[in-house]
């Protein structure tokens, strides 16, 4: 037995070129083998990759999708997020529970089904969702979860729970995924395909010299879409000029703001305009090697993809003299990642790159200087990149002008909750959030989550505040709630999922957004008091001053946004002062542990 | 010879050879930015975030920023030691503190750090986890209730001692120090020579045997705060 583990390892590490730095692949791939990565397994990587066993434990135990102890064979997922809970997920999640007899977090007895729940699946606005091994289903009902446990038990693969195929390429044969796109409204700059003419874009670059290229890149003045919107050619240029043995172009699809999903409709529709943005970026900057980091959550769009990269080596646009560019060698691999949030940080998802936990990295020095494997590396989003082809094909001035004048080109929206029409909107940027609200049918609004939750709950007094970078900056996920939605529910649901995802890394990101929900549960539970509030904004402040990256820096804005916004919904809650004594201090609570110990009731209360 | 770079920590303007951290610098100076994670001659960390200083504004970890050309930081103002006591509160709730009869009082950093800062008792709750202990090694033991997550152990074990003892596990409130060993520490080729089984600045990773061995009253910051010996280089 145990030689044939170590066999099997062996075989799967070979595949990897025993190479430490790609232990991510290997310990999905043994995962996939044997459900789990077992002590015994971890040894046997450990072994293979000459790396030491508890580096191969640290890695297995980051990721919510490894388990170094066994679990089912079929695992089901329950997408917990605010617009699943909207869309009563509660009522899917007790009947997959009844059904199967277990609770959530845990495995039945035969070990048969594991039960888990997991942050936004990217699924937003087909909710509620949920992911049955690599399968994703959608617009899940009470009547649906029991269907599918009873044709699981009865032995049917989780691929044969897919009925129907979505539209577009989720109904090619290597996706085959009952998804559907959403797509409501198509921009010029990566939806509308009228006037789309691929490859065009790269043999113009191509034509250029690669400071041409990043001349272009920066006169149609493209800032990145990922949220943070740094300047897409001044990226460019630090990572062309920064000393390096070799360079790296690094795709961002690690998808995992809550409420975001348009790039994977991007993904699912827009491979090729990807795909050519990114060996617009190698060229540019210079880089032999490209990596998609695809979320774990995608996986189902992995062999399509891997497939469309095959077609693009076919064609010559990939690999030794890319697009007939003699002297240009460019290719690109896939990186799965296995569930983590912080790997959208781009010196996370880079630390993941390289066979490591998800640790953010110390900066400077910036990516741009030492990324991947220390080297100069760009890391842009999925759409930064499908626009870089668009500009290369038609030009800097066609891209700078749509949008509103400051802000230039379209933007994509991923727009749920309360409205008549979720899904994916690609928009010039400059709409406002009450014409947008009109276009997604949810005017009634009470507040939108702009951003997910590291961006800012708005109410209807800022609803007509521009979506652009000037004044409300987004990667895209507008969550809309409509009346009657308890807000503070919201922000604890966001921070849960704060909790959940820090890294762990630094002090106040790991240890404060913990006490911030400790906080704010009591609020909620009526607990609170006036001083709540003012300890809160302690916590919210030096969390956000203090941490280490990006996740802790922004993780405290739903509690920030909505103490600013909605400081009703909080004041509402509070006890009441009762002179001078300290309302939320109850006395009999206080002595009940040593009432217990004593065995007898305090003559006091 | 390379330029030095000129800038100023509170008003006072030093110096600092390019590459110099923030930290770096103010040491050399005599002036005291307090740190828990760093230690002279490792790599930077940048966990404990207690160096969070502002520069030009900006809130960034001084033992990990490179000081720069006219960079205005500061660093002993009231807002950054209020950010500077939260984080040692925070350490302390996570974990669980026994200072009275902990073999570490006195030559703890943690415990020096709160008694520089005024810290008499924490403005958050308690969180009183569940953490174990591995005495599996002859010499050396792991008291994880009183880990800060550091990384000292980790780095020192791989940059000084050529080893791999230690290594995070875990993510988030779940993140642990663990060592190379499916059997703890005693499975591991840690040796009580080993430099990674002194760093540790609270008293998580400590020896075996010789806990006492120095009375309590004539411990390392019994006689003066954590960071004297810094603020002393400006006296001089």
């Amino acid at each position: 037995m145990s030689d044939n583990l170590e066999k099997i390892v062996s075989e799967i590490c070979t595949r990897y070129g025993n190479d430490a730095s790609r232990m991510m692949d290997v310990v999905r791939d043994a995962h996939a083998r044997f459900g789990f990565v077992s002590s015994a397994c971890a040894d046997a990587i450990a072994a293979a990759l000459k790396t030491p066993r508890v580096e191969v434990e640290s890695l297995v135990s980051f990721y919510a999708f490894f388990a170094a102890h066994p679990r089912a064979k079929v695992v089901i997922r329950l997408c917990n997020d605010i617009v699943d809970v909207m869309h009563d997920g509660h009522k899917v999640w007790e009947t997959f529970e009844q059904e199967l007899g277990i609770k959530t977090g845990e495995t039945t007895k035969d070990g048969a089904f594991s039960l888990e729940y997991t942050p936004c699946i990217g699924m937003c606005d087909q909710a509620p969702a949920a992911l049955i091994n690599d399968v994703v289903v959608t617009r899940l009902t009470a009547d649906r979860a029991r269907e599918i446990v009873r044709e699981l038990k009865s032995g049917s693969d989780p691929a044969g729970l897919v009925k129907e195929f979505g539209d577009g390429n989720n109904a090619h044969e290597l996706v085959r995924a009952m998804v559907v796109n959403n797509i409501r409204e198509r921009g010029a700059v990566v939806f509308d395909a009228e006037d789309m003419q691929p490859g065009t874009g790269l043999k113009n670059a191509l034509a250029m010299s690669p400071a041409e290229v990043i001349r272009a890149v920066k006169t149609a003045r493209l800032r990145g879409r990922g949220g943070a919107g740094f300047p897409a050619g001044m990226k460019w240029e630090f990572t062309r000029e920064s000393a390096g043995s070799f360079r790296t172009v690094i795709c961002n699809a690690d998808e995992g703001e809550p409420g975001t999903f348009k790039d994977r409709v991007i993904l699912t529709e827009r491979p090729d305009l990807l795909f050519e943005g990114m060996t617009i970026a190698g060229y540019a900057i210079g880089a032999e090697q490209g990596i998609l980091y695809l979320r774990g959550e995608y996986a189902y769009l992995q062999p399509f993809l891997e497939n469309v990269l095959n077609e693009r080596r076919a064609s010559g646009l990939l690999g030794q003299n890319s697009a007939g560019k003699a002297g240009f060698n460019f290719d690109i691999r896939i990186q799965m990642g296995a569930g983590a949030y912080v790997c959208g940080e781009e010196t996370a998802l880079i630390s993941s790159c390289e066979g490591l936990r998800g640790d953010p990295k110390t900066r400077p020095p910036f990516p741009a200087q030492r990324g991947y494997r220390g080297q100069p590396t760009a890391v842009n989003n999925v759409e930064t990149l499908c626009c870089v082809t668009r500009i290369l094909e038609k030009g800097p001035g066609w891209f700078s002008q749509i949008g509103n004048g400051k802000s230039a080109g379209t933007k994509l929206l991923s727009i749920s909750g309360d409205c008549k029409k979720p899904g994916v909107y690609e928009i010039p940027f400059g709409i406002t959030l009450q014409q947008l609200l009109v276009k997604a049918g949810g005017a009634d609004a009470i507040a939108v989550q702009v951003g997910g939750p590291s961006g800012s709950m708005v109410g209807p007094k800022d609803f007509g505040r521009q979506i652009c970078f000037e004044d409300l900056a987004t990667g895209g996920s507008i969550m809309i709630f409509g009346p009657g939605r308890n807000l503070l529910q919201v922000v604890q649901k966001f921070m849960e999922f704060f909790v959940e995802e820090s890294c762990g890394y630094c002090t106040p990101c790991r240890v404060g957004n913990r006490l911030i929900k400790e906080r704010l549960d009591r609020i909620i539970a009526g607990k609170g008091e006036k001083t709540d509030l003012a300890y809160l904004e302690q916590l919210v402040e030096m969390v956000k001053a203090a941490s280490r990256c990006g996740l802790g820096q922004t993780s405290p804005n739903p509690v920030l946004s909505t103490l600013k916004n909605f400081r009703q919904c909080y004041e509402a809650l509070l006890l009441k002062e009762t002179g001078g004594m300290q309302p939320a201090f109850d006395l009999k609570e206080a002595v009940k542990d040593a009432e217990n110990i004593a065995a007898r009731a305090s003559v006091h209360c | 010879m390379s330029e030095k770079i000129s800038f100023t920590i509170d008003g006072v303007a030093l110096e600092a050879s390019p590459g110099q951290t923030i930290l770096e610098a103010a040491d050399a100076a005599g002036i005291y930015i307090p740190r828990l994670c760093k230690m002279k001659g490792l790599m930077p960390f940048g966990s404990c975030r207690l160096c969070t200083v502002l520069v030009n504004g900006r809130p960034q970890s001084a033992c990990t920023q490179p000081a720069g050309q006219n960079m205005t930081v500061e660093n002993n103002t009231e807002k950054l030691n209020d950010y500077r006591r939260s984080v040692i509160e925070m350490l302390f709730v996570e974990g669980n503190h026994y200072c009275p009869f902990c073999e570490k009082s006195g030559n703890c950093e943690l415990q020096a750090m709160a008694y520089r800062f005024g810290i008499t008792a924490p403005r958050y709750p308690y969180m009183f986890p569940d953490r174990d202990v591995d005495a599996t090694h002859p010499d050396v033991m792991i008291d994880r209730n009183r880990c800060i997550l550091c990384g000292r152990c980790v780095l020192t074990s791989k940059a000084v001692d050529g080893k791999n003892v230690f290594q995070f596990t875990g993510r988030g409130a779940h993140k642990k120090i663990s060592v190379n060993s499916a059997a703890g520490l005693g499975g591991t080729n840690l040796k009580v020579i080993d430099k990674a089984a002194e760093v540790c600045p609270v008293g998580s990773i400590i020896k075996k045997r010789v806990g006492y061995a120095v009375p309590v009253g004539q411990r390392k910051f019994d006689a003066r705060p954590i960071g004297s010996e810094i603020e002393e280089e400006k006296v001089k």
